[in-house]
């Protein structure tokens, strides 16, 4: 491993790999939050005749022209599609799926026809199709040190200008900002960030470079900031990642598993991701149902004993009073007993004292969050959501309010006073 | 000078006219509603006076001058369904966004921007949701975001499109209070309302709209049987139904 790392070519590898991940991976958080995922596929696809174009031309595979000529059919592709949507009845994913292959249609063409024609080292534009990370040498590197350092700047210094456009474009427009240009300008720079990745990369796969960074950065965050930063990170950090395993085994292609490593982050962050992971909202569910269970059944009773002064309940009451049966029922009672909530028998369900007291705790959390959400305005200013909507935690002074309420519409918790007042 | 005037603006989509020939001049310091039928154009009407739908004729001028070199004074709240909620931002940040303008190119917003921002949403009652991210706000929360954004702004004309609907008594309330604040301090508001209940409660001027402009001034000179027949025509009748008999004009 590390002798390859010490291979200057390697290293050249390396560093254009993980340029691409971070350009691609910045930029392409504003391309999935403008909804413009596919876009990118369609932009790298229509990138290829603009290569195969610059190679006939040219005649040779320097990058410069190869990278102009695929920046301008894919922005040529791009400006077709918004114009399509724009002044015909096609929709968006109709426009994209026309230019898409028809132009990738015309630069296969192209790309036989070069096969054919070409002699000798000359031919080989194949490379473009799955790109050829180990065929980067360092000027290629070079151009895309300048084109990364050009594309981050530009984000950086109009950060908040992309956010506002991305986010809403017709405010943005009322402000009297330059809307169109920056538009404009951040079109091209996603065309940019696709063509360069072309080479490593190439056609098919690049949509993935622009997606998944970007989608993986939106399970950890809820600020665009703070996303871009990310998207980055597990742009480069795939660049990386798909260059070292793919650099010791020969005949390995790079690109291909530099998307198989953000797609691997991405399923990890899919299911990891604290707030917003799969597994983490199982388990949230989980104890959610839990708690709600005990909540229910606990409030059921107390409101039971309420009603009809009688202190212990058989199954049917049980039953009637709380949305629970079954297995779930059961469990929850278990779990109550368990607890030393209910007394623990079979036939007839009663409070202990600490369950009573518990339930009505419960219960008059409850029936303040009704008061709550009566009077949203007046109580706008209490931080019930920091505090998990537990309005007992809350100061006296904050709480007599909605006592008060309570009082007014008669639905203060009357058990446990009744109970102190006959000691 | 009015605050909005226009002259004969008619906006057409594939040949059929949206809104025909409709001038008026909006006086300063009133709160204005436009109502009018589903499909009468309300919503074409501030969208085309603010150019976000290409008019086929007409002129409009805010304290006369074009609109185009007006935007910084001219404050819009759209319909709360034209954006992306799940877009990765709080409160505080949207509000912040009114204030780009003034900002300028390049520069970030400062602590003074951020505070000015707060202060808009307290105008909402929603300072205490500054750090939410938006998606997690209700219905009516993200309209005040909305509403303390255009505020934030800091404009003299300001367009609502329905601002009303949708939304909790709590904001509706809010909205209210809001647009009392900003007539008392001299700034003209156009707001697209449905809701013919409340027009009298709300608005000290109305435009009757349906395709053409039907009337236009003082809500008790305007807002009558004759003027809602012809911009409902049988429709009304519906629309009392609809309402459990109550007459808007009660």
């Amino acid at each position: 491993m590390l002798d390859l790392l010490a291979n200057p070519n390697t290293q050249w590898v390396l560093v254009g790999t993980m340029l691409l991940g971070i350009t691609s991976g910045v930029l392409g958080s504003f391309a999935l939050l403008r909804r413009q995922s596919l876009l990118g596929d369609a932009m790298s696809h229509a990138a290829l005749p603009g290569i195969c174009i610059a190679f006939i031309i040219v005649g040779s595979k320097e990058m410069l022209p190869l990278i102009i000529g695929a920046g301008i059919t894919a922005y040529i592709g791009t400006y077709l599609i918004q114009a399509f949507v724009k002044h015909s009845r096609i929709k968006t994913d109709t426009a994209i799926g026309l230019v898409l292959s028809v132009f990738f249609g015309i630069g296969i063409v192209l790309l036989t026809y070069i096969n054919r024609n070409a002699t000798g080292n000359q031919s080989g534009l194949n490379e473009f199709i799955f790109g050829q990370a180990a065929a980067m040498v360092r000027s290629d590197v070079n151009l895309f040190v300048i084109a990364a350092i050009a594309l981050l700047t530009i984000t950086f210094l109009l950060f908040k200008e992309l956010k506002i456009i991305t986010f809403d474009r017709e405010f943005a427009q009322g402000l009297g900002l330059p809307t169109v240009f920056i538009n404009g300008l951040l079109m091209t720079m996603i065309v940019a960030s696709v063509v360069i990745g072309l080479q490593a990369v190439g056609v098919v796969l690049m949509a993935a470079m622009l997606i998944a960074p970007a989608i993986t950065a939106k399970y950890w965050t809820d600020r665009l900031d703070v996303m871009v930063i990310l998207s980055g990170v597990v742009g480069g950090l795939s660049g990386l990642l798909g260059t070292l395993i793919s650099a010791p085994i020969s005949g390995m292609p790079t690109g291909p598993l530099i998307i198989v490593s953000s797609c691997s982050l991405f399923f990890l962050s899919l299911i990891f991701a604290p707030k917003k992971g799969l597994l983490t909202k199982a388990i949230r569910l989980m104890k959610l149902r839990r708690s709600t269970g005990d909540n229910q059944v606990m409030q059921g009773m107390y409101e039971f004993i309420e009603d009809t002064d009688r202190d212990t309940l058989s199954f049917e009451d049980l039953i009637r009073v709380q949305p629970l049966s079954g297995l779930r029922l059961q469990q929850t009672i278990k779990r109550l007993q368990k607890r030393n909530l209910l007394h623990p028998s079979s036939e007839t369900y009663q409070f202990t004292d600490k369950g009573i007291k518990a339930a009505h705790q419960i219960t008059l959390n409850q029936r303040m969050l009704q008061m709550y959400s009566m009077h949203e305005m007046q109580f706008a200013h209490l931080p019930m959501e920091k505090n998990n909507w537990d309005f007992l935690s809350l100061p006296n002074s904050e709480q007599q309010p909605l006592f008060e309420l309570l009082t007014k519409h008669e639905l203060f918790p009357s058990v446990l006073q009744e109970r102190n007042e006959d000691r | 000078m009015n605050p909005v005037s226009t002259n004969n603006i008619t906006v057409a989509y594939h040949r059929k006219p949206v809104i025909q020939n409709v001038s008026f001049e909006a006086p300063e310091g009133k709160l204005i509603g436009i109502v009018g039928p589903n499909g009468a154009g309300k919503s074409t009407l501030i969208k085309s006076i603010l150019g976000l739908v290409p008019k086929a004729s007409g002129n409009i001028s805010i304290y006369g001058k074009p609109y185009k070199k007006q935007r910084q004074i001219v404050g819009y709240v759209p319909q709360r369904g034209s954006v992306d909620w799940d877009f990765p931002t709080n409160a505080l940040d949207v509000v912040l966004m009114g204030k780009y303008g003034q900002i300028g190119l390049f520069r970030r917003p400062n602590k003074k921007d951020k505070q000015e921002a707060l202060e808009c949403l307290a105008q909402v009652g929603m300072e205490a949701f500054a750090n939410r991210q938006i998606s997690q706000l209700s219905g009516g929360q993200q309209q005040r975001v909305f509403l303390a954004r255009a505020l934030a702004q800091n404009a003299s004309v300001y367009f609502m499109d329905e601002p009303f609907v949708g939304v909790d008594a709590a904001t509706e309330k809010a909205i209210i209070q809001l647009l009392t604040d900003l007539k008392s301090k001299g700034k003209t508001v156009l707001v697209v309302h449905h809701d013919l209940q409340t027009v009298k409660d709300y608005f000290d001027w109305v435009m009757l709209l349906n395709i053409r402009k039907i009337a236009f001034g003082p809500t008790e000179d305007v807002f009558t049987q004759d003027n809602l027949q012809k911009t409902y025509g049988g429709r009304l009748a519906f629309l009392d139904q609809e309402s459990n008999g109550v007459n808007p004009l009660a």
